[in-house]
């Protein structure tokens, strides 16, 4: 698919639902040094970069990584565990895996700025309890073919393959935002041109305490 | 939920609105951009048909990418030259100053704003780095963003963001002798963890941290981050306006007393209440260096890499992971372990009193065999002074380079990086596998003057034996 046509595929408008294949990605800590490393990082444009998600854990696994494994080709949901994302705040690594074709994520924990990263995306990243989790990653672990269906606007998930769904967290704001489309609040923040005029006019360094 | 810390009074002074999905409009007092994380938001602000909204409140520099053998144009990496060529491109449209290098003010976006005094307390400051908490250390509330946010930041000079707790780390004591603000930040890591500071703003107090210099104290902040903590900040005290007073930025005369006025009034007062506290004693902080694979993997310089009986459960599968990756068994003591690379330098550890840290250290010493040794001035100013005092030729002779100012191999965007399984004793502040350019590549993260120690003998070793010879 060109850049072109995968773009005209982002996210877009209220997000309330994702609904696809699960690629679990076992492991703590997983910063976004790993998820795109620097050297990608050397470009003026976000388009190549889902060829690049994970490039060097890839290439150590030589072909076992579950972003290259068969199975998990077309797959729009990442099972992550704890502190997921974090190091360095570049957009690049949700921007990577959006790219690659993840459309949600779901762990025990994100790291702040990757989080607030992902929701300026349109990519709910929802939470679990450790025990939860690993029953969620276990399940869908063993049927990568399951079609998972995650509900944003009530926090929950739930497969073709089991009988129960699970419930997940996902803070009002963000519930919100996504669900009704505002997490592309550019146009928002400029809007309030008057107050953003007297906040500024509140603010004694504006002035260099010009008094 | 805090009340009268610094951290709610700099919010309250910066809330422009309650957003409709539940978060605030900050405004924003101080945007600092690079070249890595701008393009995309520059384009984007194009596409919107925006314009920036404060191009006085916006500054930039060029940090990441920039070579520091040779700094002539056009770099010899044409993505390289690409990047900076956009910014200049960006910054001339929309009337941006540049910090661009030669022009005496260029150097790592968290070296320069401070030492130019555009970094002052009570400001919220953002930047497309996470590095930002480092200007926590004036008293400023900031933190790192993303290009979407930048974008924003850009757009309309504020962000929708939503408040943190605020957790105080109280440190008594003073440090010891050959003891550093970096490995105060070590401890504090290894103590609370990579993920600990998730959802919290952190507040340094304490007499420790009241004897910091400015300095020192952007080395705690700068590493907040590393602890899970977006931002970091020091109270504003007599030791910040005297590092601010006369600065290009900052404000003189009658503004000035205005000014020290504003910034006292902002101090967590003795009423304040915050979400938590953790106290801990700066008399009992080693030396401390990480052996593994995420920042929070520290110990002091005398011990051995830890076992899994030793690692809290949660902790052992990436400890495990670590021992692997770094092939350091359980057991074996970090000291004495050899270096391949000796990395001084970056926005954790590059400025002057770094530098001169280190070449104590180095000063009448030789770069032991097979080691090489460079460092990295944070900044043109960083440089300018190192180099009027003689710490040029003090680490030349020892057998240094002394390069031009950047990030370099703290992420090797540019091409100082390690070569396979090399290992580098770094003053940088990430440790993660492959961040400092090889996909194999092993960091230990230390002061600068553990660096110069390592450099010199070969391998890491406690600098207090060292600053005693």
């Amino acid at each position: 698919m060109t850049s072109a046509a995968l773009a005209s595929l982002l996210p877009v408008g209220p997000i309330t639902r994702v609904t696809g294949r699960a690629l679990v990605l076992r492991g703590d800590d997983i910063d976004t040094d790993r998820i795109i490393p620097a050297r990608f990082l050397k470009c003026v444009t976000f388009d190549g970069l889902g060829q690049q998600v994970f490039a060097d854990d890839r290439i150590e696994l030589q072909g076992a990584h579950p972003f290259d494994r068969p199975e998990h080709q077309g797959a729009r949901l990442l099972l992550v565990n704890r502190n997921f994302g974090c190091g360095s705040s570049r957009e690049h690594a949700p921007q990577a895996l959006m790219r690659w074709g993840i459309r949600a994520v779901v762990g025990e924990s994100f790291a702040e700025i990757f989080y607030g990263n992902c929701l300026a995306l349109g990519i709910p990243c929802l939470t679990a309890s450790h025990e939860l989790m690993l029953a969620i990653q276990a399940a869908a672990g063993a049927d990568p073919a399951a079609e998972l269906a995650l509900e944003v606007t009530t926090a929950s998930l739930s497969s073709s393959q089991a009988a129960t769904g699970w419930e997940l967290e996902l803070a009002p704001g963000p519930r919100q935002m996504l669900s009704t489309g505002l997490w592309d609040g550019t146009g928002q923040l400029v809007a309030n041109a008057p107050a953003l005029a007297a906040t500024a006019a509140r603010l004694p360094y504006m002035t260099n305490f010009a008094g | 939920m805090s009340a009268g810390t610094l951290y709610d009074k700099v919010w309250d002074l910066h809330r422009v609105a309650e957003l409709p999905g539940g978060s605030t409009q900050l405004f924003i007092g101080l945007h600092l951009i690079h070249e890595v994380t701008t393009p995309q938001a520059f384009a984007g602000l194009r596409d919107l048909g925006l314009t920036v909204r404060h191009p006085e409140r916006t500054v930039a520099t060029v940090d990441h990418i920039v070579p520091t053998t040779s700094q002539e144009r056009p770099f010899a990496d044409p993505l390289a030259e690409a990047m900076l060529e956009t910014l200049e491109r960006n910054c001339a449209d929309h009337g941006i100053t540049l910090h661009g290098l030669g022009s005496g003010r260029q150097g790592i976006v968290h070296v320069i704003a401070p030492e130019l005094g555009l970094t002052q307390p009570g400001m919220t400051v953002a930047c497309g780095d996470s590095h930002t908490s480092t200007h926590g250390a004036f008293g400023a509330i900031a933190f790192g963003i993303g290009t979407s946010q930048v974008r924003d930041v850009l757009a309309s000079q504020s962000l929708a963001m939503t408040k943190l707790k605020v957790r105080r780390l109280w440190v008594d004591g003073q440090l010891q002798r050959g003891v550093y603000a970096k490995d105060l930040v070590l401890h504090v890591i290894r103590r609370l963890g990579v993920k600990a500071g998730v959802g919290y703003a952190y507040e340094f107090a304490g007499p420790a941290i009241d004897a910091l210099s400015m300095e020192e104290r952007m080395t705690l902040c700068n590493m907040a981050i590393e602890g899970g903590a977006r931002c970091g900040y020091v109270n504003p005290d007599a030791t910040t306006f005297a590092y601010l007073e006369g600065r290009p930025s900052a404000p003189a005369g009658a503004a000035w007393e205005r000014a020290v006025a504003w910034w006292q009034s902002l101090a967590s007062g003795p009423e304040a209440v915050f979400d938590d506290q953790v106290d801990f004693d700066a008399a009992t902080i080693p030396p401390t260096i990480t052996w593994g694979i995420t920042p929070g993997q520290g110990i002091g310089v005398d011990e051995a890499v830890p076992s899994l009986e030793q690692t809290e459960p949660d902790e052992r599968p990436i400890a495990e992971e670590a021992y692997r990756y770094m092939d350091l068994a359980p057991g074996t003591p970090i000291a004495g372990l050899a270096v391949d690379v000796c990395f001084i330098g970056s926005c954790t550890n590059g400025r002057l009193s770094d530098l001169q840290a280190a070449a104590a250290v180095a000063k009448g010493r030789q770069v032991a065999a097979g080691i090489t040794a460079f460092v990295v001035p944070g900044s043109e100013q960083v440089a300018a002074a190192a180099e009027a005092e003689g710490l040029d030729v003090i680490f030349r002779e020892a057998g240094f380079q002394w390069r031009e100012p950047g990030c370099s191999m703290c992420l090797a965007m540019n091409p100082d990086r390690l070569e396979g399984r090399q290992i580098s004793a770094s003053s940088s502040n990430r440790n993660f596998k492959g961040r400092q350019g090889s996909a194999s590549g092993r960091t230990l993260l230390m002061s600068p003057a553990m660096v110069a120690a390592a450099a010199v003998t070969g391998h890491v070793a406690d600098v207090r034996l060292l600053l005693d010879a």
